[in-house]
């Protein structure tokens, strides 16, 4: 999406000046130190250091419960973290101080359960927080929408209720919705989990165009076939750390922790991978 | 089954009447007449009956007290009916911006409002636990006589309107609370993850979710608050019910009461009836989606 991130860079620079200068020239698009969040007793992260680069897709693989879904909320800062810090190009994101809609507005989310809006279009889901947020008129907005939604299958769906269009449609729309932001960042929350099986491809096509188009992302997710096509690199998550991470070849094949080798037997065992 | 070709409309009467087809609405149509025949005729032999009919029922005394004469010292029912509708609507209107700040304020979070979500916790609190008469005097008659500039010198109508707000806000509050929890709380992660903020995260995604599901239980509250503008006319507004009441003491007949009634049904069961259809409405949307 390179027309989108030429606009981000004029956002960004805007609604975060000075705070960009001290940063490493943005090749490092996201950097995560030390990050802590417990729920209760609970620790579900407990120290994790992870960075991308920018136009770089990290992929987080692990089991249920090992800590992807709370890292990529807490990026999104829809989880105060406890310890550690978070920089967007360069910058801090966690922490007191920060305004939150402004780094919410650079990082697009998209959840496993789709969350759309109910009572809103397939367009107004997708114009809605451009034209609130960024300030678009209406017209700019639906425009925006329109070529979107046509680029990702979606044109003739753009009157219909999210309840009118099947799972894979859903998780699409979301997708789009989370785009209709020019993040510079896109998280995906193991967004092919809900979908029945013959929907996930076109679920995983769209996120493999975002790839190729550019977009720097972090991808929680179970489908360890799609991890190893698209991410640059694959990290293994076990109770809140980052065991191994390393380009996918590598880790899949010859891992080098016992733990990452444990839990890849299963998947392999399991008919996954 | 012969309706069962028919479409929704007579399937709905149907299932209303009972289930059996044409024998079934036979059936229902011959068990209604006879339980109605029934009363009306344990009405009739009662031994107070024509005393009864006489005092209640006289359909000229009826009339008198629809049209009114205040020559003879009693208001028209049907007129003073409109000074209850008047009450209402402006009552419904504060009662819906109130109800909606102090559900707003319950349900907020932050630290800073921590005095206001007091305030409106006791606020509901006490005001769900006073007998709304109680409050209708204590306002009617308190407000006056603190001798304020403005707020002491208003007609019976606005202090009585000023406790059906205060007294219907606190339950509609709950109501309205009710709703916002209704919403998941992953809308409210959608929307914020948008960069959205909370108020526009609140008047956009959540209120008008939550605002689809309470609106059978609310107007649930309106059928009552309408007739409760009845309890006004103890501060001597000449509302329905007071009006039926000059009548009764100057003619020495309650027929004035039951035209009174007759009216408040009037007003009440259409909206009875329109709740209806707005649950039954949701309740097909829901399991239409659920199919999905």
């Amino acid at each position: 999406m390179p027309g989108a991130d030429a606009d981000d860079g004029g956002g960004l620079a805007g609604g975060v000046a000075g705070a960009v200068e001290g940063s490493e020239g943005g090749a490092e698009a996201l950097r995560i130190e030390g990050l802590r969040k417990a729920f209760g007793a609970n620790q579900v992260l407990r120290g994790i250091d992870l960075s991308v680069a920018a136009h770089e897709v990290v992929c987080l693989i692990g089991a249920s419960g090992s800590g992807k879904s709370t890292l990529l909320r807490c990026v999104n800062l829809l989880e105060r973290v406890d310890a550690g810090t978070i920089w967007l190009d360069g910058q801090v994101i966690s922490g007191p101080g920060v305004n939150q809609n402004l780094v919410r507005r650079h990082i697009g989310i998209v959840f496993q359960a789709f969350n759309l809006f109910p009572h809103m279009t397939v367009e107004r889901n997708v114009t809605l927080a451009p034209m609130k947020v960024l300030g678009l008129s209406r017209a700019e907005a639906a425009e925006q929408a329109r070529l979107l939604l046509d680029r990702f299958g979606l044109a003739e769906k753009r009157a219909d209720y999210p309840d009118r269009l099947s799972g894979g449609q859903q998780q699409r729309v979301a997708i789009v919705r989370a785009l209709a932001m020019r993040p510079r960042l896109m998280l995906l929350d193991e967004v092919t989990s809900a979908l029945d099986p013959e929907l996930v491809a076109e679920v995983l096509d769209v996120i493999r165009e975002l790839a190729s188009g550019g977009m720097t992302m972090l991808i929680a997710t179970h489908e360890m076939g799609f991890a190893r096509d698209i991410a640059s690199r694959v990290c293994f998550l076990e109770d809140g750390q980052i065991v191994e991470q390393a380009p996918p070849a590598r880790l899949f094949s010859e891992p080098s922790d016992e733990r990452t080798r444990r839990f890849l037997r299963r998947i392999v065992d399991a008919g996954r991978l | 089954m012969e309706v069962s070709g028919l479409p929704d409309l007579s399937a709905r009467r149907s299932r209303m009447l009972g289930a059996g087809g044409r024998r079934g609405l036979a059936l229902s149509s011959a068990s209604t007449v006879i339980v109605l025949a029934g009363l009306v005729a344990l009405f009739l032999v009662a031994p107070g009956s024509a005393a009864v009919r006489h005092t209640f029922f006289n359909p000229t005394d009826m009339w008198r007290a629809f049209v009114g004469n205040p020559r003879e010292g009693y208001y028209s029912v049907g007129a003073a009916l409109w000074l209850n509708i008047r009450m209402f609507l402006a009552a419904e209107v504060l009662i819906l911006i109130l109800a909606l700040v102090v559900a707003v304020i319950r349900q907020s979070t932050g630290p800073v409002m921590l005095p206001l979500r007091i305030v409106s916790t006791v606020y509901v609190d006490v005001c769900r636990g006073v007998p709304l008469i109680l409050l209708i005097f204590a306002i009617g008659f308190g407000a006056p006589a603190l001798q304020l500039r403005v707020i002491s010198y208003q007609s019976a109508a606005v202090y009585g309107v000023a406790a059906l707000v205060i007294s219907y806000s606190a339950y509609v509050s709950e109501v309205y609370r009710a709703g916002l929890n209704s919403v998941h709380r992953s809308q409210v992660a959608a929307a914020r993850s948008l960069g959205l903020s909370e108020w526009t995260s609140l008047r956009h995604v959540i209120l008008p979710q939550a605002i689809r599901n309470i609106i059978p239980p609310l107007l649930n509250d309106f059928i009552s608050l309408q007739k409760d503008t009845a309890l006004v006319g103890v501060l001597g507004s000449i509302e329905a019910n007071k009006a039926a009441e000059l009548f009764s003491d100057t003619t020495f007949n309650y027929s004035s009461y039951v035209v009174a009634a007759i009216l408040f049904l009037l007003l009440t069961i259409p909206l009875a009836r329109f709740t209806d259809h707005l649950i039954a409405r949701d309740r097909a949307r829901r399991l239409a989606g659920a199919d999905r």
